[in-house]
C-alpha cells in the first residue's frame, strides 16, 4: 500500500441493488480530493463503507498502511479516519464544549494516553474558536444556525485529530458567504497536513477546494484526474448532462 | 463535589434516616423504607441504561427476581450472610445483563424494549419449572428474629437496603461524572455519530446492561428475607417493571437526582396509598402520575427544576458544566 487511503475493487449491494462496483481508489497524504456524482451515484455508501458504517461485500479498504476491513467504526476513527455527516448529528445533549470533549476522550486520548482534564478543556475551546464557536460553548446544538451546525459537525470531525477527514456535503444549504466560511476552514486543515476528500454538489466550491477530482456514476467510478480535465470529460457531462 | 466526599455525605444522610427510623421505635416504618430503598436502588438501576443510554428496559422485574432466586439457591445449599448474598445475586444478574446484552443490543427502541420483556418471561417460565427453588410452589426462607446488634432482623434489612442504594446513587453519579457517562449520552442521542467519534458503542451498552443488571439483583437479593416465601409471581411482578421505569421517568432520566427524586415520591406516596386505601391503588397511581408527567413535564421533576427555578433548557441535568475530576482514573478509562 502506498496511499493514505486505499479502496481495492470495493463493493457493496443492498439485496439486488448494486450501489458499489468494484471501486478502486488510492488518496495519499495531504491530498485534496473532491468527489462528486449525481444523486444515487454511491458517494456516501463509499464514505459509509470507508468509515465502516457499512461493510463491503467485496474488495478491501486499507489506511495508514493498515487494512480496515473487518474493523468497526470507532476503530477506524482512532484510527485517524474521521468524517462529517451530509446532515448534522450533533449529540443534542451534551454542549458544544462537550460535543468537542467526546472525540478527544475516546480517540485523542486512547490514542495518545493524555487525558489531563485540563489539556482537554482547554482543547474543547481552541476546537470551537476554530471555527468561530468558542463564545457559545456552553450552548446546544439546537441553538445554533444551519452553517453553525455544519462548523460543529466538522470542528467535532476535526477533535479526533484525524489523517484524512472525509466531508460529506458540509455545504449543502448554505449561503455564498457561507461556503467561503467553510472552505477556509477545510483549507486550514488542509494546511495543517490533513488529507481532504470534499463530497459536494456545489461544483464552484468542489473546483475550488480540490487538486484532484473523482466522479461516481452509479456505483461505479467513472472519472480519476485533475478536475478542470475531469469535468470536460464527454463521460461525466454524459452524466450530468444527459445525453 | 469529589466522588469520596459525596459517598461520605451519603453515608451520613443515610445514618440519619436510620437514626430517625430508630427514634420512631416502630418496624413499620423500616418494612416502608425497605421497600422505597428498594425503589431507588431499581431505578438508579434501570437509568443507567434507560435514562444515560436510552434504552428502554421491560425486564426489570427478571434480574431483581434472578437476585432473590439465587439468594433461595445459595440459602437451600447453604445459608450466608446476606451480604454475600448480594454480592452472588449481583454477580449472577451481571452476567444475565451482559448475556441480554449481547443477544439484544443490535435491536434498537420498542424492539429491544420487548426482547427485554421476552427475558423475563423466559426466566420466569425457567423458575416456575425448577422445583429446587421452590418452582410454581413458592419457597419459604425464615427469618431470624432478632439481628445483633440491631434488634429486629428488619432494621437489618433496612440498613443492608440503605447501603446498597447509597452504592447504586454513588455508582450512577460516577459513570454521569466520567468519560463513560459521556460515550453513554451519546449512545442516547446518536450511536452512529457515537461511532464516529470513537465511542465504541456495543463495548459501552455491554458494561451498561452488566451494571445495571447487577444493581437490580443486588437489590432482589434480599428480597426471600424480607417477604419470607417468595413465590415466581411476587419476584416476577409487574410492580418492579412499571415502577423501576415510572420512577426515573417522572424524577428526570439524564441525571442520578431524577431516580432518586422518583423513587422516594412514587415509593412513599404508594406506602401511604397501602395503608391508608389499597396496595391494588398503587399502581393506579403510578399510571396516572406518568401519564400526567408524560404531557406536562416529559423530562420529570429535575426537567421542571431547570426549566422554572434555574431558568435553563430542561434536558441535560447539569451536563452543560460537567468536568472531567480525573479521567485517567474515571470508570471506564481503558475503554
Amino acid at each position: 500500500m502506498t496511499g493514505l487511503l486505499e479502496v481495492d475493487n470495493l463493493s457493496k449491494r443492498f439485496g439486488g441493488f448494486v450501489a458499489l462496483e468494484n471501486i478502486t481508489l488510492s488518496v495519499r497524504a495531504g491530498e485534496r480530493v473532491g468527489l462528486i456524482g449525481p444523486n444515487g451515484s454511491g458517494k456516501s455508501t463509499l464514505v459509509n463503507c470507508i468509515c465502516g458504517t457499512l461493510r463491503n461485500e467485496a474488495g478491501s479498504v486499507g489506511f495508514d498502511g493498515h487494512s480496515l476491513n473487518g474493523e468497526s467504526a470507532h476503530q477506524r476513527t482512532r484510527r485517524g479516519l474521521a468524517r462529517t455527516f451530509q446532515l448534522p448529528r450533533p449529540f443534542a445533549s451534551l454542549s458544544l464544549a462537550d460535543n468537542m470533549r467526546v472525540p478527544l476522550l475516546y480517540t485523542v486520548a486512547a490514542r495518545s494516553g493524555r487525558a489531563a482534564a485540563r489539556d482537554i478543556d482547554d482543547r474543547c475551546v481552541a476546537l470551537l474558536r476554530e471555527v468561530g464557536l468558542d463564545g457559545k460553548a456552553r450552548r446546544l446544538p439546537r441553538e445554533l444556525t444551519q452553517v453553525e451546525m455544519r462548523k460543529l459537525e466538522l470542528a467535532r470531525a476535526m477533535a479526533a485529530e484525524p489523517k484524512l477527514l472525509i466531508a460529506d456535503e458540509s455545504m449543502a444549504g448554505l449561503t455564498h458567504s457561507e461556503i467561503e466560511d467553510i472552505l477556509a476552514l477545510l483549507n486550514r486543515l488542509n494546511g495543517q497536513g490533513v488529507t481532504i476528500i470534499l463530497i459536494e454538489h456545489i461544483m464552484r466550491a468542489v473546483m475550488s477546494f480540490s487538486r484532484r477530482l473523482v466522479v461516481l456514476v452509479s456505483g461505479r467510478k467513472i472519472a480519476d484526474g485533475e478536475p478542470n480535465a475531469v469535468v470536460r470529460d464527454p463521460e461525466v457531462e454524459r452524466a450530468y448532462l444527459g445525453q | 463535589m469529589r466522588s469520596d466526599l459525596f459517598l461520605l455525605v451519603c453515608l451520613i444522610v443515610g445514618g440519619l434516616i436510620f437514626g430517625a427510623a430508630l427514634l420512631l421505635n416502630n418496624d413499620y416504618y423500616f418494612f416502608a423504607g425497605y421497600v422505597v430503598l428498594q425503589y431507588v436502588v431499581l431505578s438508579t438501576a434501570w437509568n443507567i441504561l434507560g435514562g444515560y443510554c436510552g434504552y428502554v428496559n421491560f425486564g426489570s422485574a427478571a434480574f431483581f427476581a434472578l437476585g432473590a432466586y439465587s439468594t433461595v439457591a445459595v440459602h437451600r445449599l447453604d445459608p450466608m450472610p446476606i451480604p454475600v448474598l448480594v454480592a452472588i445475586g449481583g454477580v449472577v444478574s451481571g452476567i444475565v445483563g451482559l448475556a441480554m446484552g449481547y443477544l439484544t443490543l443490535r435491536l434498537r427502541g420498542a424492539f429491544f424494549a420487548i426482547a427485554t420483556l421476552a427475558l423475563a418471561v423466559v426466566l420466569e417460565t425457567l423458575i416456575v419449572n425448577w422445583d429446587y427453588v421452590g418452582g410454581s410452589r413458592g419457597a419459604y426462607i425464615v427469618r431470624p428474629e432478632t439481628m445483633p446488634p440491631f434488634g429486629s432482623y428488619i432494621k437489618y434489612l433496612f440498613l443492608i437496603m440503605m447501603l446498597l442504594a447509597v452504592g447504586a446513587i454513588t455508582v450512577a453519579r460516577l459513570i454521569e461524572r466520567s468519560r463513560l457517562g459521556y460515550g453513554f449520552a451519546t449512545i442516547r442521542d446518536d450511536e452512529l455519530a457515537a461511532e464516529a467519534s470513537g465511542v465504541p458503542t456495543l463495548r459501552l451498552k455491554l458494561i451498561a446492561t452488566t451494571i445495571s443488571g447487577a444493581l437490580m439483583g443486588m437489590a432482589g437479593a434480599p428480597f426471600p428475607y424480607y417477604i419470607g416465601f417468595l413465590q415466581p409471581s411476587s419476584a416476577f411482578g409487574l410492580d418492579y417493571a412499571v415502577n423501576s421505569i415510572a420512577m426515573p421517568l417522572i424524577g428526570g432520566t439524564t441525571s442520578w437526582v431524577g431516580p432518586l427524586i422518583g423513587a422516594v415520591l412514587l415509593g412513599s406516596l404508594q406506602q401511604i396509598a397501602t395503608v391508608t386505601i389499597s396496595s391494588a391503588v398503587n399502581l393506579l397511581i403510578v399510571g396516572f402520575l406518568l401519564v400526567g408527567f408524560v404531557i406536562v413535564a416529559p423530562n420529570g421533576i429535575i426537567g421542571l427544576f431547570h426549566r422554572y427555578v434555574r431558568h435553563k433548557p430542561d434536558d441535560p441535568v447539569g451536563r452543560r458544566e460537567v468536568r472531567i475530576e480525573a479521567s485517567e482514573s474515571a470508570p471506564g478509562a481503558s475503554l
